[in-house]
């Protein structure tokens, strides 16, 4: 069993004025080479603070999480140079990733002299091949992040993160603030490099349309808990959990063979609740169009229902 | 056919001065909204969507924007020779925006109710505090807002996204107007949350018999909520059909290319994505703004820049593969 | 028509008629520091002159400053008194700048920690004493001469970039481009000179701009009262406090030496604004 990464049980409280805030509770997946792992999830769910925590930038309140069978359950600034390497992340918003100051040279030039990637005279000619890995002419390099599209910094922030070889990517929402064009370019190179290296992704996004095109398996969360988990096939077209089948019927799609396969309209009631006031029992319950009372005392666990589709819901629980 | 023309934009021409120049943002926009029609507006970052509708509504900061030519009817009044006066009264009786980012929309320091009555007071004239509350409170349930009284007490910061989203479209919609122009409504909110939003600014418009302008870079949430589509690019419009026609024939090759990039449900994987990038509205470039980025383009695409030329009813086209010039 | 760097920013900066007379003032001050002896109509008498059959003279053509009680032409004399305000404003900044800004980087990155805390609280020390009441305090301990006068108004403006730069480093701490280079490894050297500083460059710069004046005007008070520049060395404070037993009939022994710190002041705060606001749209 090779795996990548390996998060068990994982937790984060935060203790807030207004109460603790349970952003994540027993998060479990693993993630194999080669493979992109989708998590999606609507705001408040916790995606973001999963991918915070498996880079170290969280320290979680508890649960494990094994890099290459190693355990990095630390902060960040706890963790061997050789863990930085090897595990990168990209950000959301292309437009502070990239320090304004710094010319896309100086950007990409960092993690290859922290790391030792090349000798000092090889520099120029490693930035280089980044910048045209993520098909960018090499005199963008004298550039600074002000003079490039939002796409363009983006790609920059995935060559940087490229640069040191690492094993598995974290990518958060990386392209939710783009235009839907540039979002294809980058998602087509990201496949494409995905490919030659055989990297690992750990791929955050809301967009589910996005998710059914990169993923080979998807989770959903919400409110700190993943509520489905399924091989990417699976999830799209026999979706379990009312949630899922919620979100998936309020997408947008743009042609009719899509229409048809997305479940029956559920109308979303209500606004999402905030994780420091959660409700007993399913955290869903309240806009669940299939809750009945049990499900406001119990809490689901996690079932699998079938090979590699688990489930959380009382409704399969039996 | 053309009484019922509620707002007619005609060959507008809008630019920015910059150091060293201009910048040729609007080259020739034309867009019509008849009573009580929902039409989309799409295309992507820095087209030019915002900078059209602000110069509709005469809230376009001029300088640095200089509008260069062409007419804006609404109700077959030119808004470009409005004096201020008659501006006013179209933003108080005639249109109103909604904006992306509904928090950036309110003001922090003073409560909903605060702010709700002032719209109404601008817009209505009314001065007595009792039926200016009245007014509010039926505002917010017009939005559909729970516990209406207690939101009128409320700072923007307490409410949710999606709550606060609907504030903005309460005070847009503070006294009847003919057409609301909805600038990515519910972008930055949740799936679901948006699909509340465009449900309610559906049926608002229906109530009211009011015209809605829907200004999105998403496909889908324009396929889903509008009945005729315009296509942007590059401050021109390149296509423009019925919804339903626009989605099962795209002619336009960039229209095309966009259907392309997004991604599709059956998985099918994205297309490659345009090459280039959006043109420098200082050095535009010529004739087509499209043609060097576009796989079909002829000699002609440099030379003359296409009109939209109709290809069936209410489907035209702006691309030399659909006509000529000396087609009529 | 090219457009260049230089030419943007000009663009810019000069959309703002004030801003450009503050950069024509500074000029002005600067070039007549700098060729003082040439602009001078009486260079000599920037120095021990005496001449008592010229004491005590209104404006005129000759004298358009009038002259002073040794007989001194006034107007040359503050020509030559630009010298020791824009020494002291540089020397004070090249010295204050460096500790205050590497002083408010530390404090603000590794904020909560006995770092911050430690320079923190000094700093709010310093700050708590009155500005005039410290500088005064220690140019009387030491002897009364400009370099210590420079000293003096050091020990007390440091602070004020420390605190500046603290605030800016504690919120820059947390842009994703700083956390990117903690997870890619960099040092704690790199992270705070290479990441952080160079954004708050900008905003030390349109300080360092306003603070020339506000230098020079807390050293004009420091000469006023007798601890700054010595005569016969020409000081605008000092000139001010000799022609005010004068007043009112010698006017101008002390309005022209007045006026002209006013200028000054005026001049940096003018163009510390007008770069404030080209460097504020420039990231627009």
């Amino acid at each position: 069993m090779n795996e990548l990464l390996h998060v068990e049980n994982l937790r984060k409280f935060f203790v807030t004025s207004r109460g603790t805030v349970k952003a994540v509770q027993d998060v479990s997946f693993a993630i194999h080479p080669g493979e992109t792992f989708g998590l999606v999830g609507e705001s408040g769910s916790g995606k973001s603070t999963v991918a915070y925590m498996v880079m170290g930038m969280y320290r979680p309140s508890g649960g494990r999480i094994l890099f290459k069978g190693k355990d990095i359950t630390v902060p960040h600034s706890r963790r061997p140079l050789s863990l930085k390497k090897d595990l990168q992340i990209v950000f959301q918003d292309p437009g502070s990733s990239l320090n304004p100051r710094r010319s896309v040279w100086e950007i990409l030039e960092l993690p290859l002299l922290v790391h030792r990637m090349v000798d000092r005279g090889k520099v120029k000619e490693r930035v280089e091949e980044l910048l045209s890995m993520v098909e960018l002419p090499p005199d963008y390099a004298e550039k600074y992040p002000r003079a490039l599209g939002g796409g363009e910094k983006q790609m920059v922030a995935i060559a940087r993160a490229l640069s040191t070889e690492p094993s598995l990517l974290v990518l958060d929402e990386p392209t939710s603030a783009l235009d839907v064009s540039i979002q294809a370019k980058i998602i087509n190179t990201l496949v494409r490099i995905q490919q030659e290296r055989n990297l690992g992704y750990l791929f955050i996004t809301h967009d589910l349309s996005l998710m059914r095109n990169i993923a080979h398996r998807v989770a959903i969360m919400y409110l700190g808990r993943i509520m489905e988990l399924a091989p990417s096939q699976v999830f799209f077209e026999r979706p379990l959990h009312p949630y899922t089948q919620m979100l998936l019927s309020s997408i947008p799609v743009v042609s009719e063979e899509e229409e048809k396969l997305k479940p029956g309209k559920i109308v979303s009631t209500g606004e999402i609740p905030s994780p420091v006031n959660l409700p007993p029992g399913c955290p869903f319950h309240p806009r669940c169009h299939r809750a009945q009372r049990l499900c406001r005392e119990k809490e689901p666990g996690m079932v699998e229902v079938e090979e590699g589709h688990f489930v959380r819901c009382l409704l399969y629980t039996g | 056919m053309m009484q019922d023309m509620l707002l007619d934009v005609q060959d507008l021409v809008v630019h920015f001065q910059v150091y060293g120049g201009y910048l040729r943002v609007l080259d020739g926009v034309q867009l019509r909204v008849r009573r009580q029609e929902k039409v989309g507006l799409v295309g992507e970052t820095g087209c030019g969507k915002t900078t059209t509708m602000k110069t509709v509504m005469g809230i376009l900061p001029q300088p640095p924007g200089v509008i260069k030519g062409g007419k804006i009817l609404f109700q077959g009044k030119d808004v470009l020779s409005m004096r201020p006066h008659e501006l006013e009264n179209l933003r108080r009786r005639g249109i109103s925006m909604i904006f992306q980012d509904p928090t950036a929309a309110l003001n922090p320091v003073f409560t909903v109710g605060e702010q709700l009555k002032d719209a109404i007071r601008y817009a209505l004239g009314r001065r007595d505090h009792g039926s200016l509350k009245e007014v509010a409170l039926s505002a917010l349930q017009a939005v559909a807002l729970p516990d209406p009284s207690r939101i009128l007490e409320s700072y923007p910061i307490q409410l949710s996204g999606g709550m606060r989203q609907r504030v903005c479209i309460a005070l847009a919609l503070a006294c009847p107007k003919e057409l609301l122009i909805a600038d990515e409504p519910g972008t930055s909110l949740d799936v679901t949350i948006q699909d509340q939003i465009l449900r309610l600014i559906n049926r608002l418009a229906e109530e009211r018999k009011m015209a809605v302008i829907l200004i999105s870079h998403s496909l889908g949430v324009i396929r889903g909520w509008t009945e005729r589509v315009y296509v942007m690019y590059a401050g021109t419009i390149v296509e423009e059909a019925k919804t339903s026609e626009l989605f099962s024939r795209p002619l336009h090759p960039y229209t095309k290319a966009l259907m392309g990039c997004v991604p599709k449900l059956t998985g099918e994987g994205i297309a490659e994505g345009i090459p280039g990038r959006i043109p420098d509205y200082f050095d535009p470039p010529s004739g087509c703004r499209f043609h060097p980025r576009c796989a079909y383009r002829m000699e002609v695409c440099q030379l003359e820049k296409p009109r939209l030329f109709e290809v069936e009813s209410e489907h035209r086209v702006a691309c030399f593969l659909f006509g000529r010039k000396k087609d009529e | 028509m090219r457009r260049t760097k230089i030419g943007r920013w000009w663009y810019k900066f000069s959309q703002n008629p004030l801003s450009v007379a503050g950069l024509v003032i500074v000029i002005l001050v600067v070039f007549c520091a700098v060729f003082a002896s040439w602009v001078a109509p009486y260079p000599e008498h920037a120095g021990p002159y005496v001449n008592y059959n010229e004491a005590n003279h209104p404006p005129s053509l000759s004298h358009p400053f009038g002259t002073d009680v040794f007989g001194r032409d006034v107007l040359s004399r503050v020509i030559f008194a630009f010298r020791s305000s824009l020494l002291m404003g540089v020397v004070v900044l090249a010295m204050v700048v460096p500790v205050g800004v590497t002083l408010g980087l530390l404090a603000g990155y590794f904020k909560e920690s006995w770092i911050d805390i430690l320079i923190m609280r000094i700093t709010d020390i310093f700050l708590s004493v009155p500005p005039l009441i410290l500088a005064l305090a220690i140019t009387s301990v030491l002897k009364p001469n400009l370099t210590n006068a420079m000293i003096a108004v050091s020990v007390m403006w440091w602070p004020w970039y420390t605190r500046l730069v603290y605030g800016m480093a504690t919120s820059l701490r947390n842009e994703y481009f700083v956390q990117s280079a903690e997870l890619i490894g960099a040092s704690k050297f790199h992270i705070l000179f290479r990441e952080i500083l160079p954004n708050c460059v900008s905003t030390i710069l349109t300080k360092m701009t306003l603070d020339m004046g506000w230098v020079i005007l807390i050293g004009a008070a420091l000469s006023f009262v007798g601890l700054g520049e010595q005569p016969p060395k020409p000081a605008l404070g000092t000139m001010v406090a000799d022609g005010a037993k004068y007043l009112p009939e010698y006017w101008w022994i002390s309005v022209f030496p007045g006026l002209a710190i006013m200028l000054i002041v005026l001049g940096f705060n003018l163009l510390g604004d007008g770069i404030g606001d080209l460097f504020s749209l420039e990231e627009a």
